[in-house]
């Protein structure tokens, strides 16, 4: 059994087909969604938490991949730039999860990827733009 | 028995002078008592590192030739005031760039400036007899220019307020991105480090204080912009709020980004961090009162900036031990607190500061003049002629 968090962005052909039912049924796989959304221009995201079989999990997003879906590894994608971060903590009040954080003993911004949902809210919260996502 | 700051110079010169920072000195305080404390250590280094909008920098270009009266100026596209002779300017920190927008100003030219980058240089004029040119467009780094001085009208508050946001949607503000329905909190001050709070009544900073400031040795100039001393304070001194704040000047030349940063606040608009330390004489055991106080003793008041009003709702008090706890209570929900200021670099400050007086490179002084404890605070209100 291992787990992985993705984002899976749906392009706007195929937002209405049932992509997640088939992770159960075809793959045995267990899902959480932790967050799904559809932008203005209808392209579905959504943060997702797969748990199964290595070999299957693969097999998932190959099957994934053939059907549209682009599929991304999600922890991989908020980018804390340390040389331009100055500790501040500003997004800490931001980060509903507690992912990012200030050390109470360092003083330090401390990101802590495994709780990461990429809700995104603190992109644009930094005012020295150190915090960068990568699509 | 009372320490004078010549005492305190002469020890700093014999390599003898015991310098603590305004965090070390709560606990030596407690362990050893006030007297032996004010006995035994003469400095305590205060710091802060925050956004302090109300910043800028006149610069001296020197004269082009032919020369040029300039009228209207611009650094990289950022606009900057020439009202002042021929070749001198006020760049303001929060000056906008009138090509990039909310995403490059006054703070970030200072920044560049001070970095060693070279910037752009746009000025035009009427032209006169005595300065023929119209216009002129030419580059300037920190070493072509001549006099370059960070004159900052209002710096380091003596504690600010806590910014909440009680309506249904996100708001942009100088106190950063606010969630709806109470969704976070943010501060701005060192708390138990920043230096209006270690000296509550003004006994040691005054005007002609010698002071750390982005990596310079700077001055208090004069007292800040919208000081305002008579705030409600605690019986350790402390207002619980917004009061004192400090005018101070340096030398461009000599400061370093480490402790000077251009900002943005995203939907706001541009403000400068800006590192200021300042050391602070323990000249009795009162001035050890004061200094030990620490986050837990030191309240600031919660306001609902989704009111768009000059008197904002308030949510009440808390202290700093709460807000860097990262969570406190608004209206009975958790609400998750974060800083504007950077409580590290303000460490690193104070004690890049202390390290400065040990080494006998920084000097104590004695103030030129007080800061007032009495002072009106005004507000503008829209009237005629006759109604004044």
């Amino acid at each position: 059994m291992v787990k992985r968090k993705l984002v899976l962005s749906f392009p706007e052909n195929i937002v209405t087909k049932p992509i997640t039912y088939k992770l159960v049924k075809e793959f045995n796989l267990e899902f959480n969604i932790l967050r799904a959304e559809i932008t203005p221009d209808m392209e579905g995201k959504m943060l997702i938490e797969l748990r199964g079989d290595k070999v299957l999990i693969d097999r998932a997003i190959k099957y994934l991949t053939g059907t549209g879906v682009s599929v991304q590894e999600a922890a991989k994608d908020i980018i804390i730039n340390k040389n331009q971060c100055i500790d501040c903590g500003v997004c800490t009040s931001i980060c509903i999860t507690q992912a990012l954080i200030i050390d109470s003993k360092s003083f330090k911004l401390k990101f802590n990827k495994d709780k990461c949902i990429l809700c995104e809210l603190c992109l644009d919260c930094c005012p020295v733009s150190a915090i960068k996502v990568h699509m | 028995m009372a320490k004078t700051i010549e005492e305190i110079n002469e020890k700093i010169k014999n390599g003898k002078v015991v310098v603590l920072n305004a965090e070390e000195i709560i606990d030596y305080a407690e362990k050893k008592g006030i007297k032996k404390t004010a006995k035994e250590v003469d400095v305590v280094t205060t710091a802060t590192f925050g956004p302090m909008c109300s910043s800028g920098a006149f610069i001296n270009f020197g004269h082009s030739d032919p020369p040029i009266k300039m009228t209207k100026v611009w650094l990289n596209d950022v606009p900057a005031y020439a009202g002042i002779a021929a070749v001198d300017v006020y760049v303001g920190a929060t000056e906008l760039s009138e090509t990039e927008g909310l995403s490059y100003g006054g703070a970030y030219v200072i920044e560049d400036l001070i970095s060693g980058k070279p910037v752009k240089l746009r000025a035009t004029s009427h032209g006169t007899d005595c300065y023929p040119r119209r216009e002129i467009e030419t580059y300037i780094t920190r070493d072509t220019i001549n006099q370059a001085y960070l004159f900052n009208p209002r710096n380091a508050y003596q504690n600010y307020a806590v910014a909440t946001n009680s309506s249904n949607r996100t708001i942009y503000t100088y106190m950063g991105k606010l969630l709806p329905n109470f969704g976070n909190a943010t501060y701005c001050s060192a708390g138990q480090l920043s230096p209006l709070l270690n000296d509550p009544y003004y006994r040691a900073i005054g005007i002609g204080t010698r002071i750390f400031l982005a990596g310079s040795q700077g001055y208090v100039s004069w007292y800040g912009t919208q000081h305002n001393p008579g705030k409600e304070r605690l019986p350790n001194g402390t207002p619980c709020g917004t009061a004192g704040t400090l005018a101070v000047i340096g030398n461009l030349k000599e400061m370093s980004p480490e402790y000077l940063k251009a900002c943005t606040f995203h939907g706001y608009g541009v403000s400068i961090f800006i590192g200021i330390g300042i050391p602070i004489p323990v000249i009795d055991e009162e001035m050890v009162e004061f200094l030990k106080i620490k986050d837990e003793d030191i309240y600031t008041e919660i306001f609902d900036y989704s009111v768009q009003r000059r008197n904002r709702p308030s949510y009440g008090k808390v202290n700093y031990k709460q807000l860097k706890s990262g969570k406190i209570k608004i209206k009975g929900k958790f609400v998750q607190t974060g800083s504007i200021s950077s409580y590290l670099k303000a460490l690193e400050i104070s004690n890049v500061l202390k390290k400065e007086i040990k080494n006998g490179k920084f000097y104590l002084t004695n103030y030129v003049a007080p800061i007032p404890l009495e002072e009106k605070y005004n507000t503008l209100d829209i009237l005629s002629k006759e109604e004044l």
